[in-house]
Order: C-alpha cells, then structure tokens, then sequence
C-alpha cells in the first residue's frame, strides 16, 4: 500500500507541472489550451531522444524548448491569424501527432529500459543519503518547487501582471499600452514549456514512450486544477498554486485507491472527464436552482 | 496638440448596411485644451474618439497628435501616450487584480521583468489619497470589490499616472447616480487642470458641456456642426445650445438622454 501511495504522490507530481502550466494558460490567461496532450506528448518524446542520445540532464531544457516552439505556434494561430483560441490548440494537437512519431523517429513506441534518465542518474547520487528508495519523488518534488517559485516571482513581475491582466479585461492591457497578443504569446510559450518538461519527466520515470502518453492529459490535468481550487480557492499567486499541485496529487491519490477497489485502471479518464463537468457544471447549476424551483413551484401555491 | 485632417469612416461599406459615421471631419485641438463634445445619438462622437485612440483605421486623412503622425499606428501604441475613459466604469480596470497591480500596469515602469518597488508603492497611496475614497487603504483588495464610482476614479488615475498627451472622456460619469457623477466629474477638473491635460470630453449633460472647459463642439452625421470657445461661450445657455443646434442640423436635438437632463 505505502509503495502505491508513493507511485501516487509521485505521479500526481509529474502530473502537477501540466497542472501548473494550465493554471497559467487556463486560470491566468483565460485560454483553454487544448494542445496540451500534444505538447506532453512531444516533451516525452523529445525528452526520451535526447535521453537516449546520452544526454540525461539536456533532455530537460530540451523538452521545455519544444514545449515553448509548440506554445509559440498555437499562441500565434490564434493572435495573428484570427484562428479561434480553441481551433487553434485542436490544430496544433492534430500537427503535433505527426510531428512527435518524426520525433521518435517513425515508431510509436521508444524503450528506456537502458537508458540513463535524470532519475538513474540522480539514483545512484541519493544512494548513500535517506532519500534512496524515494529518488524519483525527489527529482519531481524539486521540479515541481523550482516551477511554483518561478510563477509566484514572474506573475509579480509587469510581464506577469500584463499576462494576467490579458485574462482579467484585454481592453485595460490595450490601454496600458501593452500589446495583448504579445502577453498571450509569452504566457502560452511559458505554460507549454511546462506541460512538456512534465512529459519528459513522466516518460523518464516508467522508462518508456508511446504515442499516446499524453492522451487526455488535458481534462485530467483541468480536473486536478479544478479539485485544487476547492483547497485554495483564494490568496496569493504562490498559495493557489500549491493548491494546484495539491489537486493534482489528491487526484492521484483517489485514483490509486480505487483501483485498490479493483475499478478497472481505462476508467481514469472517464473519472477525470466526471470530475470537470462536475466542478464547472455544478456552480453553474447551483445558481439556476431558484428559476427552476420557481418553474417547478408557479401555481402550486396557495390562492 | 491635435490635428486632425478630414477623417471618413463607413462601417460595413459596399453593404445595405453602410453606415458612413465621420464625414470628412476635420479638428484642430491646441495644447491645454479642454474640449467638450455634444450631439445626438448616433452622431458620431463615440467613432471620433474611436478613430483618435485607434480602435479602428480611418478610411481617408490624417491623425497627427503632438507632432506624430498616428493615423495607422496600432491601438495598443496609440495608448503610450492617449489615456481613455468609457462609459462603462468596468472596462478600464482588471477586476480580478488588486488596486496596486492595476495601478503598477498602468504605471509600467521599469522593464518587463521588474517589480513593483517600494517607492511606486509609496507613490500610488498619495496618489489614491487624492482621491478621498479611502482606497489607499485598501490597495491589496481585488478591484472587482470596489463601486461604480471608484471604479471609474480608480480608471482615471490608471489613465493619467504618466500624464498623457490627450486624455478622451467618452460619458464617463453617465453609468454613475447623481452624486458620485459629481464627485467623479470635480476629480476630473482638478487631474486635468493640475497636470494641464490636453482633454475631450463627450457629454449628454449640456450644463457640464458648457460649465467645464473652455471650448465645445457640436455634432451631427459624423461631422462637427458648431464650434465655440471663449467670451461667445462665456455667454452660453443650455436653451441657446439647442437653439443652435436646430439652427446648424435643421432639426431638433434628440436625444432623450439630453432632453431629461
């Protein structure tokens, strides 16, 4: 059971940077990225070529590299080339199918089994020390810490603050003299960088890519940052991030559970898809209750 | 400070729908300038200060504001140096941003990776002590908790921080009741007197047309119709407004708003 609720915390950590990364793009700048299963995808890929190419610790920056060049190409579709924000992300998800079996050089699959990943290599650095058997928590707590301080300082800064502002009310960017498509550009160049480092940490941690790793990693990404806005739902920048990687691991950690309860492991995403229509439908339905109650009540009531 | 050589619009040209909303206008605005504007529904006084601060290009002429040409500058550069008032208190503020990251977009100092310093910080709770709404105390709340009526004042600081060349006041007290319009209107006089503002004003209230500033304009079907500025002003009622106005346009001015004022 421990080792289950390790896989869990360290999973729903991995998973958390593309929970990071839609709480900039989603609940910053107010776009639904949907390349986002794309863009996981081909920091995985991307990450597990350079991996295996020799090069452990490149395949870091490299993934968040292709994350941004993916980011810039959806950002750009939909600020200059008057494509709809969600077409755009669509698009680029459908390219990017393509592009990351060419990453991968035409498989769908690439094995790791051998390779020296930053989590075999960091193994044998934590080897001596209490962290031995928790080596691949540590590397993605450490990701996961360097991401949450980077947001909570760079939405401080103007560029931050325009990004937000972009998602807030673009007519008062526009008047501040700040372009809007800039803001989005640098926002989804940003986010995508994290959603493909989480990727390549993923598919370096079980050793393997396919081409479908990150197959409805965006809903069960918005699902795990929707369960952490019900722990953060208000405060400063740092403390709703936590609250997202909070979610994240939380909805790992009930995933784990149920399929100790033998819940068949393909449900995932159908519990993910339940989980967001559930936290977005279910305010919307909660305020429609007094039309329909009084729909339900008009002439039933004493004359 | 403001020249502006005859501008044209026609929204949906070629269509049934065409709508030509600035004829061949033509305006010249000096330096200190505080102009207001009057007109009826649909004369076009929202499309000039659309064409000035860029929402759209104009069809023909020219925009040249304090020696720059800006007729096919985009909106967002336009901004550096037009601040801008709507109708609306909630467009020109960030709800979901508190009153000091608002006010440190509108500032925009420093680069783009700079933070707020403690001496802006220090700079923006005078600032909003001027005010006299107590927001200075309340600079880490979100904005979208504020009133109507900061709002709008809130805005009018954003817009004039860095002193623009031209600030554009497009009805910006009309959402607002009776006596917050007031207050937000007597700030506007002391920000634009005491920071010399070149300032345009449009305005369904004919008394305020004529009690601030020291030029008006008249307009009707997307030109200016009447232009007056000094003792001739001076002597001005509202009843002489309308008679003017039926004198100019060859009809009566209709707007209910006007008329209830």
């Amino acid at each position: 059971m421990i080792s289950i609720l390790q896989t869990a915390l360290e999973l729903g950590l991995i998973g958390s940077l593309t929970v990071l990364a839609l709480f900039l793009s989603y609940t910053m700048l107010n776009v639904c990225d949907l390349s986002t299963d794309g863009c996981f995808t081909l920091g995985a890929a991307v990450g597990a070529v350079v991996a295996i190419a020799g090069h452990p610790y490149l395949s870091l920056p490299a993934a968040m590299c292709a994350g941004v060049l993916s980011g810039f190409v959806t950002a750009v579709l939909q600020t200059k080339m008057g494509i709809d924000s969600l077409l755009s992300g669509i698009i680029v998800n459908t390219g990017l199918y393509s592009i990351n079996i060419a990453v991968m050089g035409g498989s769908s699959l690439l094995n790791m089994n051998k390779t020296e990943t930053v989590f075999t290599a960091l193994k044998d650095a934590l080897s001596e020390t209490a962290f031995a058997g928790a080596h691949k928590t540590v590397v993605a707590l450490a990701a996961v810490t360097l991401v949450i301080v980077f947001l909570a300082l760079f939405l401080r800064t103007k560029l931050g603050l325009a990004i937000r502002a972009t998602g807030d009310n673009p007519d008062m960017v526009r008047s501040s003299s700040i372009n809007p498509a800039f803001t989005t550009i640098v926002g989804l160049c940003v986010s995508n960088a994290f959603t493909a480092l989480s990727g390549c940490l993923l598919a370096q941690s079980q050793k393997s890519v396919s081409i479908d790793i990150g197959s409805g990693m965006v809903t069960i990404a918005l699902a795990s940052l929707l369960i952490g806005r019900a722990f953060a739902p208000r405060g400063g920048i740092p403390i709703r991030a936590v609250g997202a990687v909070v979610g994240a691991v939380v909805f790992r950690f009930v995933y784990a559970v149920a399929l100790r309860f033998n819940m068949p492991a393909f449900m995932l995403k159908l519990v993910s898809s339940v989980i967001v229509i559930i936290a977005i439908a279910g305010p919307y339905l909660k305020s429609r209750y007094p039309e329909l109650h009084r729909r339900m009540t008009h002439g039933k009531e004493a004359r | 400070m403001l020249t502006i050589r005859r501008i044209s619009k026609t929204f949906n040209p070629g269509t049934v729908n065409a709508k030509t909303a600035l004829r061949g206008l033509s305006l010249e605005v000096a330096d200190g300038d505080f102009v207001s504007i009057i007109g009826a529904n649909g004369a076009g006084k929202s499309t000039l200060f659309n064409a000035i601060a860029g929402s759209f290009f104009t069809d023909s002429g020219s925009i040249v504001l304090g020696g720059e040409d800006i007729t096919l500058a985009p909106e967002y550069v336009r901004a550096k140096s037009i601040g801008r008032l709507f109708q609306d208190p909630m467009r020109g503020s960030a709800p979901g941003m508190t009153i000091e990251e608002n006010l440190a977009l509108a500032a925009g100092r420093g680069g783009w990776l700079s933070h707020v310093s403690k001496a802006d910080k220090a700079a923006f709770r005078d600032r909003l002590a001027l005010l006299g709404m107590g927001l200075e105390d309340r600079m880490q709340q979100p904005v979208g908790l504020l009133s109507g009526g900061q709002r709008q004042a809130l805005t009018l600081m954003m817009a004039t921080i860095n002193p623009p060349k031209l600030l554009l006041l497009d009805e910006h007290t009309a959402a607002l009741d009776p006596a917050t319009a007031e207050k937000v209107l007597s700030l506007t006089k002391d920000i634009v007197e005491s920071n010399r503002l070149t300032c345009l004003m449009v305005t369904h209230n004919m008394q305020s047309a004529l009690d601030l500033g020291n030029r008006t304009l008249m307009m009707d079907q997307g030109d200016i119709i009447y232009d007056v500025a000094g003792a001739e002003r001076e002597k001005l009622q509202v009843s002489d407004l309308l008679v003017l106005f039926r004198e100019a346009a060859g009809k009566n001015l209709d707007n209910d708003r006007m008329l209830l004022s």
